[in-house]
């Protein structure tokens, strides 16, 4: 695990709060207004970056995150501008931890071994890899443990108790919980439920637990954020963007400013969870 | 990347990670895993389960109509002046094609493990007509994903699918086709995990289906091989089969991949030529990579994204194959040839009037292959070409192509 991501999650320990962890599109709808969104993030109040690696067919996720994949795709962007993007956000902000997410051909066709070279370098603190389930660990979760990249795996309604070991066994950074059986980009399921899969994942694991799918709003980053140790919010912040964009699909004055509004709106929920859940 | 390894066998992939070579694997979602190692499971226990391989024999001999011809072309072998060709009659299945040998194994294999909603992606729509009879057959709904670009050319399946209750949902991501049919269909079961079998129509996708679709179409070639035996007393010199996703291609060769002198082609499909991005040869033109849940070979730009495919036929319309092909590649046991549209089409024509048979637009593109070869091989040797489809479905499109009235 990296430094960063272990000193952030201590700072929010003491904060007694849980962290915002934003999601966005990597590249949508262009490098630059990518890379103002991505400092905006840290600005107004997210503790944990998510930076998409868009790929064609994204199959875990909605209509949302594809449509943003395929923006960014048009616009150009690759897995090298991608790590460029960390690497122009590390010259100005070398505490926020960066996570990148995304699917696995991009690469490994890039190669392994270089990409995880690179990636220590542009300053990444960990990956997601929807498509890499514990059983396919030696493709690039053990490799990239090895170098000092944290995996953070999924866990899902369907990881039952007998799976939630493996699951874990190789997790490192945190532990992110998927709301919901679905695609990115559904409606938010009941908080109890959630807090009990939380209570149930603790149990196994010392990690942090991040949980995301079908976090919105302020209320609902309040909500899940009484129990969960950190919240991810993706989709809403991708429609965001998208609804800012000009006919022809470019950024506005508005792109970088609803994002602003939106994430500040969302880190007040956060740091009203543990408040809330005191009461 | 021809190496030649050192194998007793041909026949004994996947190892138990689903892999074949450095093929296969399981790259799905966390959410789908407990599925798919259900799935393994039952698999597992229904192929050495007696009563599980009897209905499949029993469904086979009187609702597909099992086993298929083995029948002489005559006339396209004079007409070729070489080579004695022999076709698989795989079009004279129930629904026609050999999609529904798989359908039959598989909805038993949901009906076993309690699931009470089919899912199934399709393209050209013999699969997703094959699933939407099985589940008429079984009393399931059924729910087929099918891109927008082939709801529209290949109308009458569409139609077929309806009649027979199922709902088909046309997906307009990307180009349309097969691979975004597949992404909306794995959307699906990640959503509907509890309730939902998927029926996957090819021998592709995460462990096992490559392995179970492949067992239940292998049908194909066990009959072929006693047939061949029965009718010419010796195996044949050459086996061909058009590739898709490959799984009438894997059915009719897996039983002779040990038969060291039976050479096996595959036939890709060449589109407008591999010069450009207009073909759906992954195995000839394409590179190893990772989608839908296997690693196998590619249509793929530089950095990693998938590429959209073209075929005349929209059966062969995927930028993928099954892995079992990609390692039967590498190891060179099977040879992979591209045939232009064009070829196709001909071929089409040529069999039609030569034998009294419309083929589907996908084994045209192995009969075109068949015209190639058998003239340049001895009368006294034998081809075996699998007749997976028959064209019923495609003459709109023929039609449109040559500007014929209809």
């Amino acid at each position: 695990m990296t430094a960063r991501m272990d000193k952030r999650f201590a700072e929010l320990a003491t904060e007694g709060r849980p962290a915002l962890v934003t999601y966005f599109m990597a590249g949508d709808p262009d490098y630059a207004s990518s890379l103002e969104i991505m400092t905006t993030l840290a600005k107004a109040g997210a503790d944990i970056i998510e930076l998409g690696m868009p790929f064609s067919d994204p199959m875990a996720d909605g209509p949302a995150i594809q449509a943003a994949g395929q923006r960014a795709l048009k616009g150009g962007q690759t897995l090298a501008r991608t790590l460029q993007m960390a690497r122009d956000f590390r010259k100005g902000d070398d505490r926020t931890p960066i996570v990148l997410m995304g699917y696995y051909n991009p690469i490994y066709i890039y190669g392994v071994e270089r990409f995880l070279d690179e990636a220590l370098d542009a300053g990444i603190d960990g990956l997601i890899v929807v498509d890499l389930p514990p059983e396919m660990d030696d493709e690039l979760c053990i490799p990239a443990v090895r170098k000092g990249v944290s995996f953070i795996r999924l866990a899902t309604p369907t990881t039952n108790e007998k799976r939630l070991p493996v699951v874990l066994e190789n997790t490192s950074g945190f532990v992110y919980y998927v709301s919901m059986n679905g695609i990115t980009g559904s409606a938010l399921p009941d908080p109890s439920l959630i807090s009990e899969a939380v209570g149930r994942i603790k149990a196994h694991t010392k990690l942090p637990v991040c949980v995301g799918f079908g976090v919105k709003t302020a209320e609902h980053a309040r909500a899940i954020g009484a129990s969960a140790d950190g919240v991810v919010v993706g989709t809403a912040i991708v429609n965001q963007i998208a609804s800012s964009l000009t006919a022809d699909g470019q950024a506005s004055a508005a792109t970088v400013a609803g994002v602003e509004t939106l994430v500040m709106s969302l880190a007040s929920g956060v740091r009203a969870a543990r408040l809330a859940a005191a009461e | 990347m021809n190496q030649s390894p050192h194998l007793n066998s041909f026949r004994e992939g996947p190892d138990e990670e689903g892999r074949f070579g450095i093929f296969g694997g399981r790259f799905v979602a966390e959410t789908l895993m407990p599925l798919i190692l259900d799935l393994q499971e039952e698999w597992n226990r229904a192929k050495t389960d007696p009563a599980f391989q009897a209905e499949l024999k029993e469904l086979g001999a009187h609702y597909i109509g099992r086993p298929s011809p083995l029948y002489y072309a005559e006339r396209l072998t004079q007409h070729l002046g070489g080579a004695k060709i022999y076709f698989k009659r795989e079009e004279l299945n129930h629904t026609g094609s050999h999609k529904i040998n798989n359908c039959i194994g598989q909805i038993l294999l949901a009906r076993r493990m309690g699931k009470t909603r089919i899912i199934a992606e399709t393209g050209a729509g013999q699969h997703g007509v094959a699933s939407a009879t099985v589940a008429a057959r079984f009393g399931f709904p059924c729910i087929v994903y099918m891109g927008a670009t082939d709801v529209e050319r290949q109308a009458p399946n569409v139609f077929r699918m309806k009649l027979l209750g199922a709902e088909v949902r046309p997906v307009s991501a990307g180009n349309g086709t097969l691979k975004d049919a597949m992404n909306e269909a794995l959307r699906d079961w990640v959503t509907n995990v509890d309730s939902t079998y998927y029926l996957i129509g090819t021998a592709a996708g995460p462990h096992p289906y490559p392995e179970l679709v492949r067992d239940f179409q292998s049908v194909i070639g066990v009959e072929a091989r006693e047939q061949i035996l029965a009718a010419e007393g010796r195996l044949p010199d050459l086996v061909v089969a058009a590739v898709g996703g490959g799984s009438n291609a894997i059915g009719i060769f897996h039983p002779f991949l040990d038969d060291k002198d039976v050479k096996i082609v595959g036939v890709e499909a060449g589109g407008k030529g591999l010069d450009g991005e207009e073909h759906c040869a992954s195995l000839t033109a394409g590179s190893p990579g990772v989608l839908h849940g296997n690693r196998t070979y590619l249509l793929q730009d530089g950095d990693g994204q998938i590429k959209e495919g073209h075929s005349i036929s929209a059966g062969l319309d995927y930028p993928g194959i099954g892995p079992e092909h990609a390692w039967l590649h590498d190891t060179g046991r099977v040879e992979y040839v591209p045939i232009m549209d064009t070829e196709a089409l001909e071929a089409f024509q040529l069999l039609t009037r030569l034998e009294g048979i419309i083929p589907a637009l996908e084994p045209s593109h192995a009969i075109a292959e068949v015209i190639k070869r058998a003239p340049k091989m001895g009368k006294d040797q034998i081809i075996v070409m699998n007749l997976s489809g028959r064209g019923d479905k495609d003459i709109f499109t023929v039609g449109r192509i040559l500007g014929m009235e209809l």
